[in-house]
């Protein structure tokens, strides 16, 4: 496999406004996302950050610049289940129970049903659900929801997960749970991830690197290394840390303008 | 558990309810029949209510009565309410045909609609303005272009023309029905499978037709009751024989020698439109699944 997970070059994406004027959601932008590395793009409502996502998940096609994810174009990528991806909305079927919602991405590509059954059982012990899995999704809380949605989008093994504001709407107790378990489930995995997010501290303690963005048009601009150590040996007395701090101090400055931060990648004033 | 107590307490209830207002339906009729004048009540030449004698309003106890005793005077003439029986299931059995080809076109007019924006804004409107044309203008026309019909051994059968017919209303709320069913998928949902590489026929399979179920299962219900009407006006208007439709035609010549035996077969009609919305219902339950509200975080 490529050492390179997600390669975007000279990515730039225009909103055609309907007469009004067309809105650059992203201008020029580069990143470089390793193989089994979690990285997450920050920043204010309109930075464009989840308009990349959906670049690399060919859910829309830039304007212009190129794309690559492990070395295929978006679409093949897409096409080949390369990478799993979770919404902030968990999206369950209503009328599935949770084993077949984790099923269906297997279903689709026509796994048999015994290796089926066998990999939603796994993907549902990796989120601690197994016991719910003959239920259906309107009997769970969003949290249980959310985990559900996650075994889903691991269901085919990716090699890249791709997440746009999964905890978003959550509370702040099951927010720091989830997240102390999506860091365990990376290191079980070895997934790379591409993680969206409005939160500072979410952002920090989940990340290798972040990847701070500016509204208008949407620009990278810098990349805040965490350095927190692999995500194996990460645990909840991380949040505590003084290498954490100082990186969400990092992250806090670069979101606010400043250029105080040992910045990496590429920096556009 | 909640939930089974509620799907066992519903249908009680409901029959009950239905049971109410029948017995108002026959207060109100017995009612007025007592208190008004026997002539109905008249504004210059307008009558504005009606006669209330036994010709005009018979007893509720008299039509029922009237269905246990023979059809004619005739030696071994059935009792009325066997050839009303025999009457609707006959016509039943052309509106279920009705209802099956009429699901069947609904469905497939609601896929193409669905799956070609076009189609969408070019046939909804036919569809809904063939629902402007009336019957009784289109049923001789199906009946001469049925009997024109000429393919090898097969025969053009007067109840098929009724079929058509019957059909032609009931596709109507299916099509209307599927189509907002099938576009009722949120984005997230779409996206979801498109992540999947899922084509447009396992989007259907899996996301489309599921997700349409709750609007799909009145619509099946109202053509059934569309396909019932449909069958008693096109047995009426293209002369088929048997049905009820007919029956009402030929009984309504007793109103005044035997006035309670044209109500027989309007009763068996009005009990037809409920047995077909009634087995449509019924298929729907093992769908309950699919009327699972959506949550979301």
């Amino acid at each position: 496999m490529s050492a390179v997970a997600v390669d975007v070059r000279g990515v730039s994406r225009v909103f055609a406004g309907g007469g009004v004027g067309a809105v650059t959601a992203l201008d020029d932008v580069d990143l470089t996302v390793a193989a089994g590395e979690f990285v997450s793009l920050i920043g204010p409502s309109g930075c464009g950050k989840s308009t990349l996502l959906r670049l690399v998940a060919d859910l829309d096609a830039p304007t212009s610049g190129t794309i690559e994810v492990f070395g295929r174009s978006p679409e093949q990528a897409r096409l080949a289940h390369d990478y799993g991806i979770a919404f902030q909305q968990a999206g369950l079927l209503p009328w599935r129970t949770v084993r077949a919602n984790v099923e269906l991405p297997l279903a689709l590509h026509g796994t048999g049903k015994v290796a089926r059954r066998a990999r939603a059982e796994e993907m549902l012990a990796l989120v601690g659900l197994t016991d719910f899995a003959d239920h259906f999704p309107d009997q769970l809380s969003g949290g249980m929801q959310q985990r559900v949605a996650i075994a889903r989008a691991l269901a085919e093994e990716p090699s890249l997960l791709l997440m746009d504001e999964p905890f978003g709407a959550l509370d702040e107790m099951t927010r720091e749970r989830l997240q102390n378990e999506l860091v365990r489930i990376c290191a079980e995995t070895r997934a790379a991830v591409v993680f969206v997010t409005h939160s500072i501290p979410e952002a920090v303690f989940l990340s290798d690197r972040v990847v701070v963005m500016s509204p208008r048009p949407g620009r990278i601009r810098t990349v805040v290394d965490v350095g927190l150590g692999r995500a194996a040996g990460r645990e909840d007395g991380v949040r505590e840390d003084t290498a954490y701090f100082a990186a969400v101090t990092a992250v806090r400055e670069a979101l606010r303008g400043g250029a105080l931060v040992p910045a990496r990648g590429v920096d556009v004033p | 558990m909640r939930r089974a107590g509620a799907a066992v307490a519903r249908p009680a209830r409901s029959v009950g309810l239905g049971l109410a207002a029948l017995a108002l339906v026959v207060a109100a009729w017995e009612g007025y029949k007592l208190l008004a004048p026997d002539d109905g009540w008249l504004v210059g030449e307008v009558r504005l209510l009606p006669r209330t004698s036994d010709l005009a309003m018979p007893h509720v106890s008299d039509m029922l009565a009237r269905l246990v005793e023979p059809v004619t005077g005739a030696a071994g003439a059935p009792a009325l309410w066997v050839a009303v029986v025999q009457a609707c299931a006959a016509s039943l059995r052309v509106a279920a045909v009705g209802w099956v080809l009429g699901v069947g076109v609904g469905l497939v007019l609601a896929v193409l609609m669905q799956r070609v924006r076009l189609a969408e804004r070019a046939a909804l409107p036919f569809v809904v303005l063939s629902q402007t044309v009336p019957l009784i203008a289109l049923a001789p026309l199906v009946k001469s272009w049925g009997s024109k019909l000429e393919l090898g051994a097969f025969e053009w059968q007067g109840w098929m023309s009724v079929a058509v017919i019957a059909s032609y209303l009931a596709f109507f709320p299916v099509a209307v029905g599927a189509l907002r069913g099938l576009q009722s998928p949120d984005a997230i949902h779409r996206e979801l499978l498109t992540s999947y590489g899922a084509g447009w026929w396992q989007a259907l399979v899996h996301l489309h037709l599921p997700a349409s179920v709750p609007y799909l299962l009145p619509a099946l219900r109202l053509a059934a009751a569309a396909a019932v009407v449909g069958t008693v006006v096109a047995e009426v208007s293209t002369g088929l024989p048997g049905g009820v439709g007919r029956m009402i035609l030929e009984l309504a010549n007793f109103a005044s020698s035997d006035p309670a035996k044209p109500w027989a077969p309007i009763f068996g009609a009005i009990a037809l439109g409920l047995v077909a919305s009634g087995v449509v219902a019924l298929l729907g339950a093992p769908l309950g699944r699919y009327r699972r509200a959506e949550v979301t975080a």
